[in-house]
């Protein structure tokens, strides 16, 4: 592939398969052939807890232009959901560091409604099937074991993580196991997780193995108890000036912050869960990041908020049929003025002159 | 505002908006809410059809476009492969190009059918293009004055554009622009007639010039030279075929095009007509109202339909531009009886008629003459009634 994709990506290929570009042609045949863009085929969809917000893992075949992740890093995952619409998230990759074009998983919690077309991680959990093809971005993010030339690289390695928020720090943890001399992290590992209950344990199986064997990792699982700074000092006295990863939902994160204070060793990742305000008055407050302006939400439309506050975002028909106005809304709930429906997708493309926002709204403008 | 039940033929509480609207205030505000009534029942159930639909069109095109170039390998293969290159160049700009820009499947959220990310294979730069034609034609539609898609700038299409001695060349001018019409599309946007007329400046063209450079230069890279050169000594045959599939297109685009408002019977509107709300603004019920009065429609079969890009339902696209371009057949046939009930015209008749119809405006339109008395709704003798 590395010729052939030297080829397709070359500038001739390019001004050949001008204005569409060059990956909208092998689609056509194979969802598997790309220059430039990411796709991949699930390979298999495996639970790993059950309930009402179940738990998979799912391994992915990518296209030969994946480059290849780092342990702790995330990708983004583009779903068509029924009714054609394709939604994208952003999934933390399970598995230890790939190489470009080798098999990653992501290990992903059904989020929302038990309505499969409303959620893109509902629908990788109970719905993909083996042959399913996503859209994927490269891997990003920098949650990743990152050590300064002037650490020694045997030291200490802590990680913190809350429900799925396990994921990145088990992809640090196999990395290290798999390159590691004998089977061994060749340093010493504590792995302190929390869960809700010993059925909504993640990689159980896997993580009783990683205790039993002996190969320098401290694994602690601690089910339906809640992060302290007392536990966290009885288990790693020095935990202050250890290197640490701590990933989970905000409140746990917040305590970790609080114990950890000032230091330089934390490192935090945290797992958004989009608040949804229901509709009814004008309430919350409007941002536009872009241009740095906040203001509360006056009911009106995003573009007319825009322009009270002083903003001229492009715009042209004003009313919802030229696309001009077309503004990514990073966050919040909008409601079409001229249908009614809400929507609460972060990083939406919404018509800012006919969407007018429920509550707390950033718009990217 | 009490009832809004549609009774066009009762008699109003008020009178008609204007001479040229006969429906009270109540009646166009009905009428704008059974249109809107359309729009959310077509919206409410997009999905897997039309995204099946469009990516097979799109498949379409991909194949007879790679179908065309291979065959230009093959000598005695020269008419298939300009027919190829051809059918394929119309697909691309008309049912994929115009109504993917249009935003009609920007819900389906993939970056290959987005109206902010596609670009079509013609020289005219998409990004400058939805602007003229998005919004100011769109929302303008047969204003004089505000619409520049009223004879492009070019060409005196209505009676109301004043005479001037240039006008004598109006069908040569529409020849020209018919076998150049992507070019004249390309164009359009710097707005030429308004920097003769003193209305814009010169330097406000300076942002479009890179824009528009670099699409020309690739369109004409990859049409006059690189294709060429790839099939070697047949060099000047390529050269030829890629000529004649652009012109092709270009001939049809612009008899569909032109088919679209210029037919005997469709109105133009002035700014003061478009006012006829409290505020001064214009009413959604009147937009709709100007949008069936704008436009005409071309009658035919589905794949005439396909190959026109639906534009062959101009009166469906330019009351719901943003709706797929698959659903205007399905819903022509509501608008036309909902039309038919208020007493508006719905312009609509086979190819030949139409284009027979904007090539006599074209050049009775080039002498002064006397001024045709302006056609009454649902009485123009070219307005097929609704009924028909």
């Amino acid at each position: 592939m590395s010729f052939a994709g030297t080829i397709l990506r070359s500038r001739a290929v390019a001004a050949l398969t001008s204005p569409h570009g060059v990956d909208r042609y092998p689609e056509q045949i194979n969802p598997m052939w790309a220059a430039n863009e990411v796709r991949a085929r699930v390979l298999s969809v495996h639970r790993e807890t059950g309930g009402e917000h179940p738990v998979a893992t799912i391994t992915l075949q990518p296209t030969s232009t994946w480059r290849g992740h780092r342990a702790g890093q995330y990708v983004q995952v583009g779903v068509d959901l029924p009714g054609s619409r394709r939604t994208t998230r952003c999934f933390t990759i399970s598995s230890a560091a790939s190489l470009p074009g080798e098999t990653i998983t992501i290990t992903v919690r059904a989020q929302g409604e038990a309505r499969p077309g409303q959620s893109v991680s509902r629908w990788l959990v109970e719905r993909a099937q083996p042959g399913d093809i996503v859209h994927l971005s490269q891997a990003e993010g920098d949650f990743v074991l990152e050590e300064s030339p002037a650490t020694p690289t045997n030291n200490h390695l802590l990680f913190l993580t809350g429900g799925s928020g396990i994921t990145p720090a088990m992809a640090i943890l196999r990395t290290l196991l798999r390159d590691g001399y004998d089977g061994r992290a060749g340093r010493r590992v504590t792995f302190l997780h929390y869960a809700r209950s010993a059925e909504d344990q993640i990689f159980a199986d896997e993580l009783a193995g990683i205790a039993a064997a002996d190969n320098d990792v401290d694994v602690v699982l601690r089910h339906g108890s809640v992060f302290s700074e007392f536990e966290l000092r009885r288990l790693v006295p020095a935990y202050a000036e250890t290197d640490t990863w701590a990933c989970g939902p905000g409140p746990m994160l917040d305590l970790v912050r609080e114990a950890y204070a000032d230091s330089t060793r934390l490192r935090t990742e945290l797992f958004n869960v989009a608040s949804v305000v229901p509709s009814g008055a004008a309430e919350g407050d409007v941002a536009f990041s872009r241009a740095g302006r906040q203001a509360a939400n006056t009911g009106a439309t995003l573009l007319e908020q825009a322009e009270a506050l002083g903003l001229r975002p492009t715009s042209g028909c004003r009313m919802g049929i030229c696309f001009s106005c077309t503004a990514t809304k990073s966050s919040g709930t909008v409601r079409n003025v001229l249908t009614g429906e809400e929507s609460s997708l972060p990083d939406e493309e919404v018509r800012v002159c006919v969407s007018a926002p429920v509550g707390d709204c950033v718009v990217d403008l | 505002m009490t009832t809004t039940q549609a009774a066009p033929t009762t008699g109003p509480t008020t009178g008609p908006v204007s001479s040229k609207v006969p429906l009270t205030p109540e009646q166009l505000k009905a009428f704008g809410e059974e249109m809107d009534a359309i729009r959310q029942r077509v919206l409410a159930d997009l999905g897997e059809a039309d995204a099946e639909y469009i990516r097979k069109v799109v498949k379409y095109q991909r194949g007879l476009e790679v179908a065309g170039r291979a065959m230009f390998y093959l000598p005695p293969a020269w008419p298939l492969a300009v027919a190829a290159l051809s059918l394929s160049k119309i697909l691309d700009n008309m049912e994929i190009g115009h109504n993917v820009m249009h935003g009609q499947y920007d819900w389906m959220g993939d970056p290959g059918l987005n109206s902010r990310m596609f670009d079509w294979d013609t020289v005219c730069p998409g990004e400058q293009w939805k602007y003229s034609h998005n919004y100011i034609h769109h929302t303008f539609t047969n204003i004089l004055g505000k619409d520049r898609d009223i004879g492009y700038g070019i060409l005196r299409m209505d009676e109301d554009q004043k005479w001037r001695p240039y006008y004598l060349g109006n069908p040569v001018y529409a020849f020209l622009l018919m076998v150049l019409f992507e070019w004249g599309v390309a164009l359009h946007d710097l707005e030429v007639e308004n920097i003769v007329s003193g209305k814009r400046k010169l330097e406000d063209n300076k942002p479009l010039y890179p824009g528009l450079m670099r699409k020309i230069r690739r369109q004409a890279l990859k049409d006059y030279l690189l294709f060429p050169a790839l099939t070697g000594p047949l060099f000047p045959l390529t050269f030829a075929g890629n000529a004649v599939a652009n012109l092709v297109r270009n001939v049809w685009a612009f008899n569909i095009i032109f088919c679209g408002h210029f037919p005997a019977g469709v109105e133009t509107f002035t700014e003061e007509e478009c006012r006829d709300g409290e505020d001064g603004q214009e009413t959604r019920g009147h937009w709709y109202y100007r949008q069936v009065l704008g436009s005409a429609n071309i009658s035919g079969g589905p794949l005439f339909h396909v190959m026109s890009g639906n534009l062959s339902h101009q009166i469906e696209h330019h009351l719901f531009p943003d709706l797929p371009a698959r659903r205007y057949p399905e819903v022509a046939e509501e608008v036309k009886e909902i039309c038919q009930r208020y007493g508006l015209p719905y312009n609509t008749g086979p190819l030949h008629k139409q284009v027979g119809s904007v090539f006599a405006k074209i050049c009775r339109l080039a002498l002064p003459g006397r001024r045709t008395p302006k056609a009454t709704p649902a009485a123009g003798s070219d307005v097929a009634a609704a009924a028909a």
